[in-house]
């Protein structure tokens, strides 16, 4: 049965779509058919971190708007047959998205995949409400930072009250996705610890991202970092999250970032 | 650790942001829920005392004050002059 995940967080820039398009990659990895949705409208993005900005020709506004079809606009992946895109529009306003279109096209998106996984605007207006109405998981992106934890719980909130699930009296699953995260610094009480998040927002974690250059090198080259470089710390950190999304039982460490020798003598952090 | 925040001659600031987290936290939540509640409750109550007075609906007040150790709920409500009689004359 298809599974709707919507990517969320409140504040911006903590790595949502970072996020989606690495999970999403590495569920198309474990074999299962994958689409990743943007939510962003006006300022997309997951077209870029995926690789296929140059490729867009219809979006998802004109599939509500019915002036194309959902099969012309879904983008394929070039390097995983099984990982498609939808990507949102740049020009139009977000008030084009409506609760039924988005909807149907949600409906129709599950008969077609295991996964739809849709990347949310940042804020809590009316992008973010569309973006989590129809799911059934969601992943909730917080850095180690005081106004990252404090949005987080203002999304658990609205996942608990604003969502379909909700309305219905169920219960959508909910995941903390913890990003940026610096070992050493945690440890040092310089960084919120994953156990002080964890009790403050209440909500079991999917996974921890190590703070790598990683990831800016996979989104330069329009690569998701689970498949740009699949033994990077984070890369092996965001697999982990998506098996653990499959059912898995998958012991959480954080992973580390390979050190030269010089930089460990040096007390360099990894680059 | 201890020592190495020694040499540094930093302290560690992760204790001060959970704890500002906590108790912003839980102001926000007990925030959250309360426009329902209290609407909830000034509907209630205005259904029971109008079944005795006749009320201006705008002059019922319900308002939540929320303390460090103890919250308190204020139900103001202005009834009008002479409502003694009214409660006399439906008994």
């Amino acid at each position: 049965m298809a599974k709707v995940l919507v990517v969320t967080s409140g504040k911006g820039g903590v790595g949502k779509t970072t996020s989606t398009a690495a999970l999403g990659a590495a569920l198309a990895q474990m074999g299962e058919t994958v689409v990743v949705v943007d939510f962003d409208v006006g300022l997309r993005n997951l077209d870029l971190i995926m690789g296929a900005e140059r490729r867009v020709v219809f979006d998802l506004i004109n599939v509500v708007q019915g002036v194309a079809k959902l099969s012309q606009a879904l983008i394929r992946d070039k390097r995983l047959e099984n990982l498609w895109l939808l990507p949102a529009s740049q020009t139009r306003d977000k008030d084009a998205l409506t609760d039924e279109g988005v909807g149907s096209i949600i409906a129709d998106l599950r008969t077609k995949f295991d996964w739809v996984l849709c990347d949310s605007p940042a804020g809590i207006e009316r992008g973010a409400m569309l973006a989590m109405r129809y799911a059934d998981e969601a992943v909730i992106v917080t850095n180690p930072e005081v106004s990252s934890v404090r949005d987080s719980d203002r999304i658990i909130g609205m996942l608990d009250s604003k969502t379909v699930k909700a309305e219905r009296g169920e219960r959508v699953e909910k995941h903390v996705l913890i990003t940026r995260y610096d070992q050493a610094r945690a440890s040092r009480g310089e960084m919120l610890s994953i156990e002080d998040i964890l009790e403050i927002l209440a909500t079991p974690l999917l996974g921890i991202i190590p703070e790598s250059q990683d990831v800016l090198r996979a989104s330069n080259v329009g690569s998701p970092v689970t498949l740009n470089d699949a033994a990077s710390a984070p890369a092996r950190a965001y697999t982990d999250a998506a098996r653990r999304l499959m059912g898995e039982t998958v012991t959480m460490t954080v992973p580390l970032a390979r050190k030269s020798f010089m930089n460990r003598l040096l007390g360099r952090r990894a680059a | 650790m201890n020592l190495l925040r020694l040499i540094s001659g930093r302290t560690a600031t992760a204790p001060v942001a959970r704890e500002r987290l906590q108790i912003l936290l839980a102001h926000e939540r007990g925030l959250r829920g309360q426009p329902e509640l209290l609407g909830l409750l000034r509907a209630e109550i205005l259904a029971v005392v109008s079944r005795h007075v006749v009320l201006d609906p705008e002059k019922v007040v319900v308002r939540m004050e929320r303390g460090k150790h103890v919250s308190t709920l204020e139900v103001d409500i202005e009834v009008p002059n002479g409502f003694e009689r009214s409660l006399a004359a439906a008994s």
